[in-house]
């Protein structure tokens, strides 16, 4: 087992003849069982036509009915991506990950108020991963995402961050001391996204294949105060957890649009004390968080 | 990107707020004649800069006659204006806003922005107008008012009558208020502002409702549809080594410490800052350079860093995914050589090539020293620099 996704899930690329989708899409492929993994692609203006072995259809809603995919991943520009997390979410699909870096905040805060409508009529739920995010992993199924695949291996720690590299790091150092990974998830660096922490530790608390979850966050905003509190009071597994910008300066934006500090309550220090109080094993050195982990094992 | 007061008043009146008459100035004969076209008895002469806190800094002031106004211009502009928010170092003050006096009954506050938890637009209101909002957040919670707001919705009659009754808006004027409340969204929502704050709105003897300041701070990633916007960007407010990284793609930002780092990622590079004072010592900057980084923009990088003259060692870290090691060792080789590196450098490497990259850099002839982990690389240009 595995979190949202596995060796069964089937895959619709919505800017797959895009420069980045169509580099991605190829790694992808590459990947475990990617080749059976990716049955679609989307761009209007290309139906019909086909890439690496993939037909292209005009729609979303065409590219599921014609190929049975539930998920997708989304490489469109900036300009059109919330448009493209809209259609995903109106033909129904399971899940959306949206790796597109530099959306505008109001375009996501239009789309996720849609989505959230949407829902509330009885609609269905579609989940969205990212925006601005490396995506998602499960060792030696299925990779959706930007990350590379080799340093990955199949095992029981779970991994989540909001940073691309950061979350890399971990894998690798997991890796190293010979730790698999059940699933590895980005959910992305954007102020406005879909999942948070608390919904990726809801779902490996689930999972009967992950032991023990790495937990990263940023400075910038609520989610890890809250992922840790519903951690206190439900998470049966261990947790390492990291905060990344002790020494940022407040009021800047570091690099991601979501790692700002804003308040006194959303700096590294403030998130790390919760986090500790929440029972989780805080680290403030980002090298040795494999090997605690492992020593809580 | 911020912009000014006088800039953000504009963009105001386009939406149909009211503000006092006035006039920037870039000079002090300017101001003075200013206030003369102005007319009247009083005027405030503004210094026109993007941080907060400009009264109490002794950046704003009222002038009771021309002279006055010459007076106070000639000591604003120019000036190393310092506020909570500039540094210790300030700001110079390079622009002054001229404006017609205004007859204050009573100060609000009023603030539109994003809320991150609820994904919805907030806005706030408080009857402490005038005042530090954070102090007011912090010691008098009950007296800032928030509504929710739906993006398909906006924000209704009802909510912006309860902010405007919510903070005592006399009936006689809850019309207007209500008013400049809505408009007040509407321009946050149409120019993809990330901060739209009016403090203080006023409330005048007359009864009128004005926006007495205007602090506004916009969506970087939305700035491509918003060349109005861009227009009022004024590079002397930022910081000249940012704004050259920015021109390169890379996201730096500029720190007190002593130890140069260039990262792959956000928050590995946040991660590798921490790291460095986890041992000891502070970071000097910021610096991703991103998912593709090539060999020119690792060089363009190195020359940013090398800028600062408090950098004495430098740390590079690089998690090689789709970016390989040994395109970046290249690229640290050639910016070493081209910047002919004279301080301490350190890289760590991991992930794609790693091997390869490690080879690159022993074979350059360099004094390049290589760790294995974050650690281990901050261990190392810890000691080199002490």
């Amino acid at each position: 087992m595995s979190i949202l996704i596995n060796k069964d899930t089937r895959v619709i690329t919505q800017g797959i003849t895009g420069k980045t989708g169509q580099f991605h899409t190829e790694k992808c492929q590459e990947y475990a069982n990617g080749k059976n993994c990716f049955v679609a692609g989307v761009n209007p203006k290309k139906a019909g036509e086909q890439i690496f072995g993939i037909p292209i259809y005009a729609s979303v809603k065409e590219a599921k009915e014609k190929s049975g995919a539930t998920v997708s991943v989304i490489y469109v520009p900036p300009a059109g991506a919330a448009d493209a997390i809209w259609e995903a979410c109106e033909a129904d699909l399971d899940l959306a990950i949206c790796i597109t870096e530099g959306i505008p905040v109001r375009d996501m805060l239009v789309v996720r108020n849609k989505m959230r409508a949407k829902e509330a009529k009885g609609g269905k739920r579609t989940l969205l991963l990212g925006p601005n995010c490396p995506g998602l992993i499960t060792p030696d199924e299925i990779k959706i995402g930007i990350m590379p695949g080799h340093i990955h291996r199949k095992g029981r720690i779970g991994v989540v961050s909001r940073s691309g590299t950061l979350t890399y790091e971990a894998v690798a150092q997991l890796t190293e001391i010979g730790l698999g990974q059940s699933s590895a998830v980005g959910i992305g660096g954007d102020p406005i996204n879909g999942l948070k922490h608390i919904d990726i530790m809801r779902a490996f608390n689930d999972d009967p294949d992950t032991d023990a979850v790495i937990m990263i966050g940023e400075i910038g905003g609520p989610d890890e105060a809250e992922a840790a509190i519903w951690c206190k009071a439900n998470m049966k597994k261990p947790i390492v957890g990291f905060i990344a910008g002790v020494t940022a300066p407040a009021g800047k934006r570091m690099g991601h649009a979501g790692a700002l500090i804003s308040g006194g309550a959303d700096t590294a220090d403030a998130k790390l004390a919760i986090m500790e109080e929440c029972g989780f094993t805080v680290t403030r050195n980002p090298s040795e968080m494999a090997k605690l982990l492992k020593a809580l094992l | 990107m911020k912009i000014h007061e006088y800039q953000g008043k504009e963009l105001l009146k386009q939406f149909g707020v009211t503000i006092p008459r006035g006039v920037p100035c870039f000079s002090v004969d300017e101001a003075v004649k200013a206030a003369e076209t102005l007319g009247g008895k009083v005027w405030v002469v503004k210094a026109q800069i993007h941080a907060g806190g400009r009264g109490k800094g002794g950046g704003v002031k009222v002038a009771k006659s021309l002279d006055e106004v010459r007076t106070y211009a000639s000591q604003i502009l120019g000036m190393q204006l310092k506020t909570h928010q500039t540094g210790p170092l300030g700001q110079k003050v390079r622009r002054l806003l001229v404006e017609e006096g205004a007859d204050i009954k009573k100060e609000y506050y009023v603030a539109a922005l994003t809320d991150r938890g609820s994904q919805k637009v907030v806005m706030m209101a408080s009857s402490e107008g005038g005042m530090d909002i954070e102090e007011v957040a912090h010691s008098t919670p009950e007296k800032i008012i928030k509504v929710f707001i739906d993006p398909a919705d906006g924000l209704t009659g009802d909510q912006a009558t309860q902010l405007a009754k919510g903070i005592g808006v006399p009936d006689a004027s809850l019309a207007q208020a209500v008013d400049t409340l809505r408009k007040l969204y509407t321009c946050y929502m149409e120019t993809d502002a990330s901060l739209a704050e009016i403090n203080p709105m006023i409330l005048e003897g007359g009864g009128g409702i004005k926006a007495l300041d205007a602090k506004f701070n916009f969506d970087s990633n939305a700035l491509y549809r918003h060349p109005e916007i861009v227009a009022y960007r004024d590079l002397d407010e930022e910081d000249a080594d940012e704004i050259e990284a920015s021109k390169f793609d890379l996201a730096y930002i500029s720190l007190d410490g002593n130890i140069g780092c260039l990262v792959n990622g956000a928050g590995l590079a946040m991660a590798t800052m921490d790291t460095i004072k986890l041992f000891g010592a502070e970071p000097a900057n910021f610096l991703d350079v991103g998912g593709g980084a090539t060999a020119e923009k690792v060089t363009e990088a190195f020359k940013i860093m090398l800028k600062n003259p408090k950098v004495k060692g430098i740390l590079v870290n690089i998690f090689g995914g789709i970016m390989k090691c040994d395109t970046i060792a290249n690229g640290v080789v050639t910016a070493a050589k081209e910047t002919k590196l004279s301080v301490p450098l350190v890289v760590r490497m991991k992930g794609t090539n790693e091997e390869l990259g490690k080879q690159i850099l022993r074979d350059s002839g360099l004094p390049i020293v290589s760790a294995d982990t974050m650690a281990d690389a901050a261990t190392k240009i810890v000691a080199a620099v002490n």
